[in-house]
């Protein structure tokens, strides 16, 4: 437990527990509820996953292995125009493969002002979730610092198919040992940034990144060249209404 | 089927006209009606603002009132949402074991007048006729309470020569609420305009629904704006009594 | 210092000034409707829903039950984490311990994050008081922060408001009067305006929507990326929370983060949410304190009717569906938490305060808070459950005796009265006296209140039922 210097948390520390004690005396004790089975996983967790991310004006562009993601990746900053993406210490090298006029910055601790004058950032994830389109970043290799993720106008990320679960709670359980472990921040993205505070109206792009690009990657990070599974490469979908 | 017609202390003083017809009804149905003439009142009103104890004994008098009856037959959903889903407990609070028993053994006894109809007669068509426009009224203790679901408009659509219009907005509460309507007003009048808007918009004759509290509420503002659309109980309706059409407002 | 708790006024007077504003009303009316539509479509989704939310109710059963426990085990967890964990019984020592870290971090300035706790206890003005200026964040917060306003909306907080009004007050906040009343372009402008404070300040504070008791997490969920600016950019962050927020296992906060959004705003999932345990080194702040709130949480523990309604989320559904909070919005409720759940969270947070025993009354008992309600709070058996309590209380103190001693009078007479038939009818037949007074003609009546203004009075008839029954059927 914590003391503040003057001790008064301590007492408060106390007196909250004797009031919460004194408060369920009479009561019964209540059995924590059985875990809810998992739901029957979704035949087409892929396409589902693409579907949804793309209804929140996220644009997706396929590849059909990891051999692939530097093409997909390099098409998504020739779409914006190119410039310069903070990408983490850890990302592949492979991926990496600047087109004319984009330039990439390794993140080793840049400062605030620094990020905000880049056009964007790219990085992996730690898994994605398809019933809501959602991408979680961990802080794991290939994802960099949260900062690195938020004060850019621009992210693109990179999801593999083997890393989407069904739904939020499946990714709470993948998450959950690594959380008991340490310290760790995560960083669940759903769609580019939004508001709806003026009369219900949602308008994209308030302070987070105003424009979301999802390289969606058949296969697992591991299997480089997932051609090797028989999918025919699919040429990128048009850009979003945005 | 014997039924004992708990007709509530609202019907029985102001609209002894919704009584009549459910009673007329359920004879149609070849259901014998018999009225235990030593009910008063389920205690909504106090149980709901908060006079619990004061309730008590209005509990004790419907328990005693109907605990020889087969099957208790009500026309009014949040009449029969208070003994459904407080009487248990409130017979507790009596501290009379003998009174909490009965209670809970009468309360899976107790229906509203559709429910009846539906799940223990298995009818929708009781061969009514009522050729006028009407709105139906789903109130809320229909809805959300007991969720009646579809079996008020399932037997509103086998009625003969009878147009249901659909009004804006018609899940929404008319603002009555029982002593809300007293307490607040302001903010009940605000709701009961809105809804009284729709209804006139919707261009029915008639406005009917399960509960003649609510019907109570919506006429009072229809009476009071002199406008030509009578409300109805769904008795009344189901019971084919298009007479009712011909006056304004408040049926009776 | 004003208690955000306790209303201003009776709940029905607070309503009438509002219903007086009919701007207001339009633009409640358009925005709750949004929202529910938006609702019921990502809802109906979900095929398990009912089940759900049933996990999710029997999750916080069990937390409140044995609150203590995991408030030690989340405390553990953060410190061993990194972080500090600060308790505080009530408004003014959770406001006294954040307003000592702020100014023992040295910091002038803060950035914050929408947090309805912080607004519980009032930081703001004492951060005022102590030469700390804070800069709310989320674009909603901000309008109400320019305005000199009160949030009216537990997700939405500036839902009162339309374009028009908010181009006008940012076009004279942020010195643009060329701003179009586009939601568009004020969301930019807020944009711009905030920028350079996010990329500057030192001191983050914030809510937190969840504290995850076997990792020391907090979950904050927002839409703007504001908050992640507040969660990551500072040096020292502050989370203020009320003791309810905990849940046990991280498994369990999955669960909350699949209804929270499509309850809230109507979204399957809002844009952003950051889960962190304590502090990460070199990614985000690098002191973080967390500040465990009781403010009135342990009185509403000890009614085991009355603490379900600890269960709750924040996720504003059943403001957005009921009829009340529709006509008249938030501030009528004189209470940061404003709607159906505030209506029974205020009287139980602060039962000595007359004002917030009005506030059960503020409804028809309509049910559509409970059918939206994504932990399953019974709101309207609370509702009427805490009536029971003010009439009871009121008795005990005497004080609101004289004005409520007529309704309570009545209505124990006619308990009496209506227990025994024979009086029952003798009740009757008054009713068919003032039977003159009904109808058309019938008009305003003192005693009964606002009903005769805009209701005829109904016309009893001229025979009972119970007569018909014996004089002609039987």
């Amino acid at each position: 437990m914590s003391v503040d210097a003057k001790g008064r948390s301590g007492k408060a520390r106390d007196e909250v527990l004797a009031r919460i004690r004194a408060a369920l005396s009479a009561a019964a004790p209540v059995p924590p509820p059985p875990p809810l089975p998992p739901p029957p996983a979704p035949p087409d967790l892929l396409e589902r996953f693409a579907r949804r991310v793309a209804d929140y004006r996220a644009r997706v562009t396929r590849a059909a292995g990891e051999v692939e993601v530097a093409r997909a990746i390099a098409a998504c900053l020739g779409r914006e125009g190119g410039g310069r993406y903070a990408v983490p210490p850890s990302l592949p090298s492979s991926w990496l493969k600047a087109p004319a006029g984009t330039e990439f910055v390794v993140d080793r601790g840049l400062g605030p002002s620094d990020l905000a004058r880049l056009a964007g950032s790219v990085t992996g994830c730690a898994l994605a979730v398809a019933e809501t389109g959602t991408i979680v970043l961990d802080g794991g290799p290939g994802q960099g610092r949260r900062a690195m993720t938020l004060v850019p106008d621009h992210l693109v990320c990179v999801v593999f198919e083997r890393q989407i679960v069904a739904d939020m709670p499946q990714a709470a359980a993948a998450l959950a040992d690594a959380m008991r472990t340490g310290p760790r921040a995560l960083t669940w993205i759903s769609g580019p940034s939004a508001t709806s505070d003026i009369e219900l109206n949602r308008v994209e792009g308030v302070h987070g990144p105003r424009r979301l690009d999802v390289v969606l990657v058949a296969g697992g990070p591991e299997d480089a060249g997932g051609r090797g599974e028989g999918r025919a490469p699919q040429p990128p979908p048009p850009s979003g209404p945005d | 089927m014997r039924v004992s017609l708990f007709v509530t202390c609202l019907v029985d003083t102001l609209y002894p006209a919704v009584g009549r017809a459910t009673v007329r009804l359920l004879e149609r149905l070849g259901v014998e009606v018999d009225f235990p003439e030593s009910q008063t009142c389920c205690g909504q009103l106090h149980v709901n603002t908060g006079y619990r104890r004061e309730a008590l004994p209005m509990v004790g008098n419907f328990v005693r009132a109907f605990a020889q009856a087969e099957v208790v037959v009500a026309p009014s959903a949040s009449c029969v949402a208070l003994v459904r889903e407080t009487y248990p407990e409130l017979a507790e609070e009596t501290g009379d074991p003998a009174l909490a028993r009965e209670a809970t053994a009468l309360v899976p006894r107790v229906y509203e007048l559709t429910e009846f109809l539906v799940d223990r007669l298995g009818v929708t068509d009781v061969g009514a006729r009522f050729p006028h426009r009407v709105a139906y009224h789903p109130t809320c203790h229909s809805l959300r309470a007991l969720h009646l679901g579809d079996r008020p408009r399932r037997l509103l659509a086998a009625v003969r020569d009878m147009e249901l219009v659909t009004v804006e907005g018609a899940e929404s509460c008319c603002g009555f609420g029982g002593t809300f309507a007293i307490k607040n007003a302001d903010v009940s009048a605000a709701m009961l305009s809105d809804k009284v808007g729709a209804i006139l918009a919707s261009g029915a004759e008639a406005v009917c629904a399960a509960d003649s509290s609510c019907l109570m509420h919506i006429g009072g503002a229809l009476v009071r704006r002199g406008a030509p659309v009578a409300t109805v109980h769904l008795a009344q309706v189901l019971a084919g009594e298009d007479n009712v059409c011909g006056q304004r407002g408040v049926p009776e | 210092m004003r208690d955000a708790l306790r209303p201003e006024a009776p709940f029905p007077a607070a309503a009438r000034t509002a219903l007086a504003d009919a701007t207001l009303r339009a633009n409640l009316r358009r925005a709750t409707s949004t929202i529910r539509r938006r609702r019921d479509q990502v809802v109906g989704e979900v095929e398990d829903w009912d089940r759900l939310r049933a996990q999710a109710a029997a999750i916080k059963d069990h937390t409140l039950r044995h609150l203590d426990r995991y408030l030690a085990q989340l405390e553990a967890a953060v410190a061993e984490r990194g972080g500090q964990v600060h308790w505080a019984r009530d408004a003014a020592e959770a406001r006294d311990v954040v307003a000592d870290l702020v100014v023992g971090a040295g910091a002038r300035r803060v950035l914050k994050v929408k947090s309805l706790t912080t607004e519980e206890i009032g930081l703001n003005d004492v951060l005022a008081e102590r030469g700390v200026e804070a800069v709310e964040s989320d674009l909603a917060e901000l309008i109400v922060q320019l305005g000199g306003d009160r949030p009216s909306h537990i997700v939405v907080p500036a839902i009162h408001k339309n374009r028009f009004e908010i181009r006008d007050l940012f076009a004279r906040a942020m010195g643009l009067p060329d701003l179009a009343p586009e939601p568009t372009a004020l969301a930019e402008a807020a944009r711009l305006y905030l920028r350079e404070r996010f990329l500057a300040m030192t001191v983050g504070i914030s809510g937190a929507n969840f504290l995850v008791a076997d990792t020391g997490a907090v979950a904050v969920v927002e839409s703007e990326g504001n908050g992640r600016m507040c969660l990551t950019l500072p040096h020292t962050l502050i989370t203020v929370a009320g003791i309810d927020k905990v849940v046990p296992t991280f498994e369990d906060l999955g669960v909350f983060l699949r209804l929270l959004a499509r309850s809230a705003t109507g979204e399957r999932m809002n844009p952003y949410t950051t889960v962190f345990s304590g502090v990460v080194p070199g990614d985000g702040p690098q002191a973080f304190h967390l500040v465990l709130v009781d403010n009135g949480r342990t009185r509403a523990l000890a009614d085991p009717l009355g603490r379900t309604a600890l269960r709750c989320i924040r996720c504003a559904a059943c403001l957005n569906v009921c009829p009340v909070y529709e006509r008249v919005g938030g501030h009528a409720y004189g209470s940061v938490y404003p709607g159906p759940i505030g209506a029974v969270l205020t009287p139980q947070l602060r039962p000595d305060d007359e004002h917030a025993r009005t506030l059960p009354y503020a409804s028809t008992l309509c049910g559509a808070c409970a059918d939206v309600c994504p932990v399953g709070i019974p709101i309207p058996r609370l509702l009427v459950h805490l009536r029971s309590v003010a009439v009871r209380a009121d008795e005990a103190s005497g004080r609101l005796g004289a004005r409520l001693a007529p309704e309570r009078l009545m209505l124990r007479a006619l308990g009496r009265a209506f227990a025994q038939p024979r009086q029952f009818e003798r009740l009757q037949a008054l009713a068919r006296v003032m039977r003159p007074l009904g109808g058309r003609q019938g008009r305003r009546l003192p005693g009964l209140g606002g009903w005769t203004r805009s209701r005829a009075l109904p016309t009893a008839p001229r025979r009972s039922f119970r007569r018909w029954w014996r004089e002609e059927h039987r």
